[in-house]
């Protein structure tokens, strides 16, 4: 295909694909008698809007998504790095074992395992807590792994110029790896805060309690309590998808990269 | 610390060498102290329960976490679910639709946007750009679409006469939607990591067979094709574990369908979760839970040894 023919394609293909998503921004700004009109609106309205953020606690729902987003985010970092560290540098016994345990975990998916999760979160009484919403969220061999085979291309030289100036392993790690390691971990923040503030399942099946819904089971309620009134569903969405597209757009070829080394790995 | 059992030219300066093993043992230390957290994590959160599903499996539960002991009877009950049996061919009609279909439109674009073309990374972000957004957004907005008679896709298709078909009301399409729709979120996804293998392949190997007087279509696939192979090999896993386990055959399930109607899209994580959270039957889903677990180790190992894990070094 000549590259004009592959361009012209492309941005056909490119259009289809965005078209639902530029119609719900359409539709959010048109008066709501006028949802369903394939027209160009009369006017252009903030009413959808400016309801929900008013009327519906989607802010309490937000800052739920950002406070358990950013919480799963920093700690695993920290504890993926860690581990990650002294799975692919330090010599101890049974480390070959540990690494294939935490590897086989990643056969399994959160769906898969949600209702003894659920039993087990139940009987440490994590139930409609915080805790209950971050924790689980935490434990996810994915982000270890990439961060071993990160460690390993690191050259051990650098380590063991810290080693003869005195350093533990403690400050090797932190002082010497993760700096090292910023663009991967950079990467690993996007994705992570997304998944988390995407997260769906898990939120909804941790919690009852409507002060500590996230965002997207707040969503999801919305559209069991408001059944037709389209127009205040599709403003919360939007709503809900303006953090996902800030994060997005700020770290998009980090994220970019996550993605290709994790097929590639 | 000085460490005189390492090669380095600058430790055979130091004296006075401590016991070597006082240093291995920090080491070891160190390392245990590093792993135990994420470990433990991993245990709590994800190994117990898959223990647990087999334990409870055996258990009647009630909602107030009583339990009774009840054998092999929530595996017994199975058979004779025909509900059960429905969500199975739900969940196999998704795959064996979802995932080739998915795969080839994913290596389509991939192919497209390899090469540069002007404005090429702005239609790769716009063909990723689903797969930002929540798989619940996702479902309202699709919804939204697709309602019945007044939707825009209804409306857009008025005109050759498709106007009046309900998209999400009728079994036979809402399970075709469903795949439609899933595709749609994945494929910028899997687009990005089939560009990776794409760059990967030399250019020279194309511009030998080019000069070689080979096709567009020989070229890909004597050359391009199987160099790709151990990509397409991780993306087809990936996307068929997702597609019977995975958040897109819930989430989306759950937004778009609640399962129906007439349970043509009641996947099987949706049944579990139902059988779980509506009708508080968790032994039951305990066992439903443990199948699955079964089923993914069998086929994962099958498909492993298939392939020799995707290496196809020979051939």
């Amino acid at each position: 295909m000549s590259v004009r023919l592959r361009a012209l394609a492309g941005y056909m293909l490119a259009a289809i694909t965005v078209a639902p998503l530029v119609w719900l921004l359409v539709s959010v700004l048109k008066p709501a008698d006028e949802l369903f009109q394939v027209a160009v609106p009369s006017r252009l309205t903030l009413d959808n809007l400016l309801y929900v953020l008013t009327e519906v606690p989607i802010g309490r729902y937000m800052l739920n998504s950002a406070v358990v987003s950013v919480a799963v985010t920093v700690v695993a970092l920290v504890l993926h790095s860690m581990a990650a560290y002294a799975l692919a540098r330090l010599r101890f016994p049974g480390r070959q074992v540990i690494f294939s345990v935490i590897v086989s975990t990643l056969l399994v998916s959160l769906p898969v395992i949600l209702v003894p999760l659920f039993l087990v979160a139940r009987q440490l009484g994590l139930l409609d807590t915080y805790a209950g919403l971050i924790l689980p969220a935490i434990f996810h061999a994915f982000g270890i792994f990439l961060l071993r085979q990160y460690y390993l291309t690191i050259p051990r030289e650098l380590e063991e110029a810290a080693d003869l100036d005195g350093c533990g392993y403690f400050r090797r790690w932190w002082q010497v790896v993760v700096p090292l390691s910023r663009p991967i971990l950079a990467s690993l923040a996007v994705l992570f805060f997304l998944a988390n503030w995407n997260a769906f399942l898990w939120p909804l099946t941790a919690t009852r309690e409507p002060d500590l819904r996230m965002v997207q089971v707040g969503i999801a309620t919305l559209q069991g309590q408001y059944g037709s009134a389209w127009n205040y569903v599709l403003a919360a969405t939007v709503v809900a998808a303006v953090p996902t597209l800030i994060a997005f757009v700020l770290g998009q070829r980090r994220l970019v990269e996550a993605i290709k080394t994790s097929g590639l790995k | 610390m000085p460490r005189c059992s390492d090669p380095l030219p600058a430790c055979g300066a130091r004296p006075a060498a401590p016991p070597v093993w006082t240093r291995r043992r920090r080491e070891a230390l160190a390392g245990y102290a590093f792993v135990a957290p994420d470990l433990i994590g991993l245990l709590i959160f994800v190994g117990l329960p898959m223990v647990l599903a087999l334990g409870v499996s055996l258990f009647s539960v009630d909602g107030f976490g009583g339990y009774t002991f009840v054998g092999l009877d929530n595996f017994r009950q199975m058979a004779a679910d025909a509900q059960l049996w429905q969500s199975v061919k739900v969940t196999l009609t998704y795959v064996v639709t979802f995932v080739p279909i998915g795969f080839v439109v994913s290596l389509g674009l991939a192919l497209l946007v390899r090469d540069h073309f002007p404005g090429v990374g702005l239609v790769r972000t716009m063909f990723f750009l689903p797969h930002v957004i929540s798989l619940v957004v996702v479902g309202v907005v699709w919804q939204f679409l697709l309602v019945d008679k007044q939707g825009a896709v209804p409306a857009l298709l008025r005109p050759v006469g498709l106007g009046e078909v309900s998209f999400l009301g009728n079994p036979a399409l809402a399970l075709g939607s469903l795949v439609v729709i899933s595709i749609w979120f994945l494929m910028g996804y899997q687009m990005l990591i089939l560009l990776g293998g794409l760059k990967d392949i030399p250019k020279e190997y194309e511009e030998a067979a080019r000069v070689d007087g080979a096709t567009a279509w020989q070229r890909f696939r004597h050359v391009i094709w199987p160099l790709l192979r151990p990509t397409s090999f991780f993306v087809l896993v990936n996307s068929t574990v997702g597609a019977v386990t995975g958040l897109q055959a819930f989430d989306l399930v759950y937004v778009l369908t609640k399962g129906g109607p007439a349970g043509s899209t009641s996947t099987v994580v949706f049944y579990i979760y139902q059988q779980a959270f509506t009708f508080n039957n968790y032994g039951y889903a305990a066992a439903l839970t443990t199948a699955v677990v079964a089923f993914l180790v069998v086929a994962t190992g099958l498909m492993f040894g298939a392939t020799k894990g995707g290496r196809f070094d020979v051939g």
